[in-house]
């Protein structure tokens, strides 16, 4: 038999067009990016804690030592016990709060919203400072809660104000999207409202509290500003990884404790991509959306309890804007602008805030470009299957690394003498990467899903009637997910006014940001002054969403006119 | 030489053959409908023949010119898909002129070639609309004129009337067909609706599975279907078990009925005999006409311009047909449930296939 009677065909080999070219040229460039701005500082932070203090290799020496010691092994503990405690408290409250904005009817129902989102704003250091204020040594209810506010106490009340919007956002969004039918079957079928709860509402937000609980607990066990001001003597792995690092230049066992660190919460984060991919097949294009009818008794329970979660979450606020302006707590109340005046406090003066101002203008601008142009490569550029699949889990990784982690990864990754890069580090640009990195996934997945919602064909089109591929991106794709772009760049912006945890580590003197002098004023023993300067930065990431909600209504409206029907 | 030369084309996702060595040809000028039920494999043949989704072995020629390897940006073709793929933000004039833009010509030009675009599909006035304020009937029309204005070579049409209701797909059905006739340009169209295929192609290729069943001019794909998948795809059509006994007869349970000369398949096979149920003849039947079988009606359908009756063959355990009635014959035999008749199954009306 010869060989062309043969089974085997030609595999056919297909030419690549300048768009396919230029596209997959792109995505080797973001697979790099990425690998730099992520991938290699987590590997050196791994490797790091394989070394002693002179970087020879000691295998398994730094985590067997940290392991035996009962100090260190005692913060591991504490982090999962506050975590544990926390979720179960912010979970049903976060519940039961979207519940009444997406189920009941609310008098002023964007108000109530509007003040859950509150928290966000802020750093996590302003809750703690709020605490020390209201029950602190010298607070206003001192001894109120039964002992020192110092410790588990403070830091459990503290989280659940910091973590409050974060679950609220993801329950919202699972009680938002239910099927009206559902509801007028179990009426029909003369199910009581009790019954209707449990076998329709909570198996429909199922995912949804799997979802927030997962992002709660990971929250309060990597977070690092409240541990720091109101822990007292309660140690957690966060200030653990600090003062191995900044106090005693341990950067081994630092290294080994955020890897300690950053292993429960790449747990919680796969668990919870593994939940979303169900949640998926829940919502069918057929369902009638809900939209809930007065009632009186249940409308005037949940407006009592929205208000009073409200008024928390503002008296927690309002502690420490009020406690920003007081002269001398708790011996002169009077009222001074005093404690604005940062360089008494802090040799960097108001200049960390504008370092802060301009990282998170720079992280959002340049973030937001390469978050979406890094999604749309991704999504559009045709085969190139295996590059494509390495910068999608570099994109994701990031979620799954706590920011303190992130930064200690930084800083062996950078600062290595032998590293090109090695210039970037003490600057301002570093912080911006830095932040960037910390918040890739989140940018990612917003843009990834708004040019998921848009004609696959638009790319096909582009190429039969022979218009380069960038050509369309800047006429129609990017027009078309401006929204999603803006959503992008309020998020960057916001997360980096707030973030302390990834860029404690990196600043240097010059390059202070407004979260980090708060932390170095509170540690100076200024309380008011670091509340000052919270206030600061909550005042400016509010009015920056404030404007992107006017911007939103008003100049979207007019500059998306083919919206409307 | 034809416009479009396919030879041994195959489309396979890993164990999976979503095209088998499919070879076709299409002449300049013809309106061809690739038909077929859903996962035929009639949209990855089309996406390959535009280089969207590549074939995995095969080769395509155009005028000649071998594009098998060439990507979408290097082939002649118009494309307008199921969802128009209308840029939302874009006016009517721009998505037309969207590719006539890159081309580099004067805007003038452009302009009077995109009036006349408009003008040719019937929507001279839209001009400065955006897409959400068109029905969808007038976004098809816009999406058509977009795909037309480089003046392509071939026009691919991927269900391009699928997503609009019965009364706006009939006119269109019209529209294109004259459009492209008027125009000149090989078309491609894809779709899942036989009578859409029917009326519109000048040939039909039937799919199945990946192959093709059978190409030919609509009359043919009708009246000589050349496989049980094609009888049963196209059209309605009953299928009778039986028997070859001879070369020309057929044996249903019990009766015998003649054919024409079967060549391709033996005596004793086993086959399906197939007649269309308006091919039943009832009315003067001559005493001495073939295939006469003496039945009841068992189940009288109302479908509007007429009956279609379910009707029991006497004589047999359950052999059953269907015939369409039209209302005069309803009326003027006195047609009712249980009423017994007479009717006549034409010898050449009726196909055999093996079973």
């Amino acid at each position: 038999m010869s060989l062309a009677a043969s089974n085997r065909l030609p595999v056919l080999r297909v030419a690549m067009s300048r768009d396919d070219l230029m596209m997959r040229l792109g995505v080797v460039l973001l697979a790099v990016v990425l690998l730099v701005i992520v991938g290699l500082p987590l590997w050196s932070l791994l490797s790091k804690g394989f070394e002693d203090r002179d970087g020879k290799f000691v295998g398994l020496a730094n985590y067997v030592s940290y392991f035996s010691t009962p100090a260190l092994f005692d913060s591991a503990l504490n982090s999962f016990h506050v975590a544990a405690v926390c979720t179960l408290i912010v979970v049903p409250l976060a519940f039961f709060y979207a519940y009444a904005l997406t189920r009941t009817v609310l008098p002023v129902r964007w108000l109530f919203q509007g003040i859950s989102l509150i928290p966000i704003f802020a750093p996590s250091l302003l809750p703690g400072l709020a605490l020390v204020y209201l029950f602190g040594n010298q607070g206003f209810f001192k001894g109120a809660l039964g002992g020192p506010i110092y410790g588990f106490d403070g830091i459990v009340i503290a989280q659940v104000f910091y973590c409050f919007p974060h679950a609220t956002l993801i329950l919202v969004t699972a009680l938002a999207t239910a099927d009206a039918r559902l509801y007028e079957a179990a009426d029909a079928l003369g199910a009581s409202k009790l019954r209707v709860f449990f076998t329709v509402t909570l198996p429909g937000a199922k995912y949804g509290l799997i979802s927030a609980a997962l992002v709660v607990f990971t929250l309060v066990l990597t977070d690092f500003g409240i541990a720091k001001v109101i822990g007292g003597n309660f140690n957690v792995l966060a200030t653990d990884v600090y003062k191995q690092v900044i106090g005693q230049q341990n950067f081994s066992m630092g290294a080994v404790v955020g890897m300690v660190l950053l292993a429960p919460a790449a747990i919680a984060f796969l668990v919870d991509r593994v939940v979303q991919r169900k949640q998926v097949a829940l919502l069918t294009a057929r369902a009638v959306p809900l939209i809930p009818k007065p009632k009186l008794g249940r409308d005037l329970f949940f407006t009592a309890f929205c208000t009073v979660v409200s008024l928390g979450i503002l008296t927690i606020l309002g502690m420490a804007a009020w406690g920003s302006l007081i002269k001398y707590w708790p011996y002169n109340l009077s009222l001074t602008l005093a404690n604005y005046n940062f360089t008494n406090f802090d040799a960097s003066g108001w200049d960390s805030y504008f370092n802060s101002v301009e990282m998170a203008i720079g992280a959002a601008v340049f973030g937001t470009a390469l978050m979406f142009v890094g999604a749309w490569l991704n999504e559009k550029t045709r085969e190139f299957f295996l590059m494509r699949g390495i910068v999608q889990f570099l994109a994701f990784l990031p979620m799954a690394v706590p920011g303190l982690v992130l930064g200690l990864g930084y800083i062996f990754f950078f600062n290595a003498p032998n590293n090109p890069l090695n210039f970037l580090y003490a600057t301002l640009a570093i912080l911006m990467i830095n932040t960037v990195a910390h918040f890739y996934t989140v940018g990612h997945l917003t843009a990834t899903t708004a040019l998921k919602q848009i004609d696959p064909e638009f790319e096909s089109v582009s190429a039969s009637l022979k218009v380069p591929v960038w050509r369309t991106f800047a006429r129609v794709t990017a027009p078309i997910c401006l929204p999603a772009i803006l959503d992008i760049a309020i998020y960057l912006f916001v997360n980096a006014m707030t973030t302390v945890s990834s860029v404690i580590f990196l600043y240097a003197p010059d390059t202070k940001l407004a979260s980090v002098a708060a932390v170095n004023i509170e540690e100076a023993g200024t309380t008011a002054a670091a509340a000052a300067l919270c206030i600061v930065i909550v005042i400016t990431s509010a009015a920056v969403k404030a404007l992107h909600v006017l911007a939103d209504r008003f100049l979207l409206g007019r500059l998306q006119a083919w919206r409307r029907r | 030489m034809p416009l479009l030369e396919v030879r041994n084309l195959s489309k396979r996702y890993g164990d999976f053959t979503a095209l088998g060595d499919i070879s076709l040809d299409i002449a300049e000028g013809e309106f061809v409908c690739f038909l077929g039920p859903s996962g035929c494999g009639k949209t990855t043949l089309l996406r390959a023949i535009a280089g969207l989704d590549p074939q995995s072995s095969g080769t395509i020629h155009q005028k000649g010119r071998d594009i098998s390897a060439l990507p979408p940006s290097k082939r002649d073709f118009g494309i307008v898909f199921q969802s128009y793929a209308l840029f939302p933000n874009l006016t009517v004039v721009e998505n037309v002129g969207y590719g006539l833009v890159s081309r580099r010509q004067r805007k003038a030009a452009i302009g009077l070639r995109v009036n006349e675009l408009l003008t040719l599909v019937g929507l001279p006035d839209a001009g400065s609309k955006y897409p959400a304020q068109l029905s969808g009937g007038q976004q098809q029309r816009v999406a058509l004129a977009r795909a037309l204005a480089t003046s392509p070579g071939l026009l691919l049409l991927d269900e391009p009337l699928s997503a609009l209701d019965a009364r706006v797909r009939l006119r269109l059905r019209h529209e294109i067909k004259a459009l492209q006739r008027t125009l000149g340009v090989t078309t491609i169209m894809v779709t899942h609706d036989q009578e859409e295929a029917l009326t519109m192609a000048d040939r039909i290729v039937v799919m199945n599975q990946g192959a093709i069943e059978q190409v030919g001019t609509p009359q043919e794909i009708y009246r000589r279907p050349a496989t049980a998948f094609v009888a049963d795809f196209v059209g309605s059509m009953n299928f009778l078990a039986g028997t070859l006994v001879a070369p020309d007869k057929v044996k249903v349970d019990g009766l015998t009925f003649g054919c024409t000369a079967q060549d391709g398949l033996a005596p004793g096979a086993k086959v399906a005999l197939c007649i269309r149920p308006e091919d039943v003849r009832v009315r003067d039947l001559p005493s001495d006409i073939a295939n006469r079988v003496a039945v009841e009606v068992a189940e009288l359908d109302f479908v509007g311009a007429f009956c279609r009756a379910t009707l029991k063959v006497q004589g047999t355990a359950d052999v059953a047909m269907t015939a369409d009635f039209s209302s005069n014959l309803i009326r003027d035999l006195g047609v009712e449930l249980g009423r017994k008749l007479d009717v006549a199954l034409p010898p050449d009306r009726l196909r055999v296939f093996a079973a």
